[in-house]
């Protein structure tokens, strides 16, 4: 049993994400420097943790809906949305739970909309989630009246800077939803129905799964994390930039389950190394800003490093290395 | 006119995939001014045969002759300019554009090399005639019905051919009225003079508009008859090829008092697929579902679960009125359906055996009420077990089980949830002997268990030995119910073949 578990650990994700992690420390020596100040740590590594939080959380709601052979390209617009609810709400004097509670309903109420899409219209997810792609961010901007909405809430600015035993808010909020989300999914029934929606949808409906009331969860998840990662990035800049918050980061969440080993095209996934595939994509980001580099190369190392990940996951490298072959060489035993 | 002048003829065709001969020496040929059918189960060879026909497959030996001459053809496009036309069950135009378009998509008249519309509608108007076709030809073809569309398609299709017009399941989709309505365009081509093959699964279609029938069967052919000198009950003998005088009595002692009534459908029925039938099902019964495919077969099995809901009619499961509106409803009652097509709707190829058996029980339990690995492992390696499922382990990919095996699994996968009933579809087609003994034992054992069940299978043989009942399918309706000592495969054939005086045994 041990054996197997450390060779769980080699997985390309974490493999990947040491790479990375080294190469950063060999171009600055001074990444994993962490110091105290202030009741916080602080450092380059820490800074990952935190900027990586809202790719990560998006990450969380993206794996179930990509698991489902689905996507959603709406979280972005989502978070613009949430965020400009939360500081409008703030500003507007409401008590700083109940602006964050409305956000949050919000983003379910988003998602669920593009669930109904999906689950009921039977609309394909990339269309179905490119409609409030593109109006979300109209949407925000209504509520916002075409501003940057600012705002001084003490708790809500807490929530996106303030830190827990010395790690950032951000990265702890991400921590615990990873966790809570992967135990309600490991511990229910609902990680195996997602599967089998996500392999064959029709085999799965007439296995007897409600796979309508699924995608519809699966959707509102998504919005639901969309609203928390929202909500963070507006309290971190202090103010809700609905032109701006959360542009393009729908893809990044993309990107970060697909680099944590769950196929576009449905079935096995794994939430914890879609947050693994975050922080490898915020680590890239940052080594390439602290060490001097033009942010123009961010771009380009990104590309190049995606393609060397997916190519450690590909079956036919896979099978040429033979070393990330381990399932299927144990033996049930009897 | 000679008897052997055909406008097209295939001679000696062979047609090798692999190691599996789909044709063996097919002999075809087709005469100017007829109908001439083309019969077959699936897996005959009938599509394949079309395909070389249409030059879409190339034949591994024999030649193809159009009016006499070898020719060789490269592909569909190349058979059309030696007159060879085709039009699909699916109408393969472009519903967004004109009729007049889509009649002339390609070959536009064209002026100063821009397209004439003018031109194209005023031909198009004069082609429709013909076909007594009153819509306007500069409408959208998707606002017509399919039938409509289905004679635009084949408007093109003489167009472009003229000479021979290949009809591959037309009527597929096609209600009564919307039938007849393109039958008389048939004829109409037919008299004047063009060649006809006509591919359907329809038996009463074959009998009303075709003049000669070819029938294959496992990729050989069987035979080419007139038809005027055949009985319907002939025919589906060529085609499934039962010897009429075959003594094979049911084994089943018929049961004078059945047990206690679980299932009764009334009226039950679901528009375009299956007309309203009713049908009583016991405890401990095994009623078989017989019938040529496309009878409606699948579509009894499909409403009867839900997955399809009806759309007329009632059913009372132990007496009580209730409704199916979908698969989770009937899961409810205690229904299991083991689809016909495993790959597509029965199997979750990704996943593992393990969570291809317990997904349906799963699926009872709810979201909450989740089974643990270990237990999980328990009851798959229960049925792995008295069902002889042969994987190397629990944990592997269900899709890389054999065929055989998977039925097994998706079998094992409803008796795990406890069915009171159970749909079987095509249970055993295209499996191995030894999973096929299988799976009729285990029909054997639940029904002597009091499970009831239906299913449905195209081996006769096999569903006079383990069914209590035979009900017969014919052009979606349920024409007779069979039961009794004598039920033997010939019975089945001449029910199928409509001879209800004989039906009876």
């Amino acid at each position: 049993m041990k054996r197997l578990h450390l060779e769980r650990l080699a997985n390309p994700q974490l493999l990947a994400l040491a790479a990375v992690l080294l190469i950063n420390w060999i171009l600055f020596p001074n990444f994993f420097r962490i110091t105290w100040q202030d009741g916080r740590l602080f450092g380059s590594a820490i800074d990952v943790l935190n900027r990586g939080a809202p790719v990560a959380i998006l990450a969380i709601g993206m794996t179930g809906v990509i698991a489902t052979k689905g996507v959603d390209l709406s979280v972005g617009a989502i978070m613009a949305v949430c965020g400009a609810v939360a500081a409008t709400m703030v500003v507007a004097g409401y008590p700083t739970p109940i602006a964050v509670i409305a956000a949050l309903g919000v983003g379910v109420v988003c998602g669920l909309w593009n669930g109904f899409l999906v689950a009921v219209l039977d609309i394909q997810p990339i269309i179905a989630t490119l409609v409030l792609m593109v109006a979300g961010r109209g949407i925000a901007q209504l509520i916002t009246e075409g501003y940057i909405v600012t705002f001084n809430d003490p708790t809500l600015i807490f929530i996106g800077t303030g830190s827990l035993l010395g790690f950032p808010m951000a990265a702890v909020i991400a921590l615990v939803l990873m966790i809570l989300v992967t135990l309600v999914v490991k511990r229910t029934a609902i990680g195996l129905f997602i599967q089998a929606i996500g392999v064959n949808r029709s085999a799965a409906s007439l296995a007897g799964i409600n796979s309508r009331m699924l995608l519809m969860l699966v959707y509102g998840l998504s919005g639901f994390c969309a609203a928390i990662a929202g909500i963070l990035v507006a309290a971190d800049i202090r103010g809700a930039d609905a032109n701006n918050s959360g542009l393009w980061l729908e893809l990044d969440a993309i990107l970060a389950v697909v680099i944590g080993g769950t196929s576009l095209l449905g079935g096995k996934f794994s939430i914890p190394l879609a947050v693994v595939g975050a922080i490898i994509i915020q680590a890239m980001n940052t080594g390439i800003l602290v060490s001097g580099f033009r942010p123009e190369f961010n771009l380009i190392v990104k590309a190049g490093m995606i393609i060397l990940i997916l190519m450690l996951q590909s079956p036919l490298v896979g099978s040429a290395i033979g070393f990330f072959r381990r399932d299927d060489k144990r033996v049930v035993s009897k | 006119m000679a008897d052997t002048h055909y406008v097209l003829e295939a001679r000696g065709i062979m047609k090798i995939f692999g190691n599996h001969v789909a044709l063996d020496n097919i002999d075809f040929g087709l005469k100017a001014g007829e109908v001439h059918a083309l019969l077959g189960e699936n897996g005959a060879g009938k599509s394949t045969l079309i395909k070389i026909l249409t030059g879409a497959y190339q034949p591994d030996g024999g030649g193809i002759y159009v009016d006499g001459a070898q020719v060789s053809l490269d592909n569909p496009l190349h058979a059309q300019t030696f007159g060879i036309g085709t039009v699909y069950q699916e109408v393969n135009l472009l519903p967004n554009r004109s009729v007049a378009e889509n009649l002339f998509l390609g070959h536009q008249p064209l002026r100063f090399g821009f397209v004439n519309f003018r031109k194209m509608e005023a031909d198009a108007r004069v082609i429709l005639k013909n076909y007594d076709l009153n819509i306007d030809p500069s409408s959208e073809l998707g606002s017509h019905s399919v039938a409509v569309q289905q004679i635009v398609a084949i408007a093109r299709a003489v167009q472009l051919s003229g000479k021979v017009l290949i009809l591959d399941e037309p009527t597929a989709s096609l209600d009564r009225n919307e039938v007849e309505r393109l039958f008389e365009v048939v004829l109409g081509l037919k008299a004047r003079g063009l060649a006809i093959i006509f591919i359907t699964h329809f038996l009463d279609q074959v009998f009303a508009i075709s003049d000669r029938v070819t029938v294959l069967r496992n990729g050989k052919l069987i035979e080419t008859r007139a038809l005027d000198a055949l009985s319907r009950t002939d025919v589906v003998r060529l085609m499934l090829g039962k010897d009429i005088a075959f003594s094979g009595a049911t084994d089943v002692e018929p049961s004078e008092a059945p047990n206690e009534v679980l299932l009764e459908f009334k009226g039950y029925g679901r528009k375009r697929s299956v007309l309203p039938f009713d049908l009583t099902i016991h405890k401990g019964e095994v009623v078989g579902v017989a019938g040529l495919l496309g009878s409606g077969r699948t579509e009894v099995a499909r409403i009867m679960f839900g997955a399809d809901p009806a759309d007329q009619g009632t059913v009372r499961v132990n007496g009580q009125p209730t409704a199916i509106r979908k698969a989770t409803d009937a899961i409810k009652h205690g229904f299991g359906f083991c689809p016909e097509d495993r790959k597509a709707e029965g199997i979750l190829g990704d996943l593992s055996v393990r969570e291809n058996i317990v997904i349906a029980l799963q699926g009872k339990l709810g979201w909450f009420k989740a089974l643990n690995r270990d237990e999980q492992m328990e009851i798959a390696g229960r049925f792995g077990e008295s069902m002889d499922i042969r994987a190397a382990s629990l944990d592997m990919p269900v899709k890389l089980l054999s065929g055989g095996n998977q039925q097994k699994v998706i079998l094992s996968r409803w008796l795990a949830t406890d069915p009171a009933f159970l749909i079987l579809d095509e249970p055993t087609r295209g499996i191995d002997v030894g999973a096929h003994a299988e799976i009729v034992r285990t029909i054997n054992r639940l029904r002597d268990e009091g499970m009831a069940m239906l299913v449905i299978s195209s081996e006769l043989d096999e569903v006079v030995a383990y069914s209590s009942r035979i009900v017969v399918m014919r052009d979606r309706e349920m024409v007779a119910e069979l039961r009794g000592k004598n039920i033997n495969p010939g019975v089945i054939v001449q029910a199928i073949a409509n001879n209800p005086d004989e039906a009876v045994a």
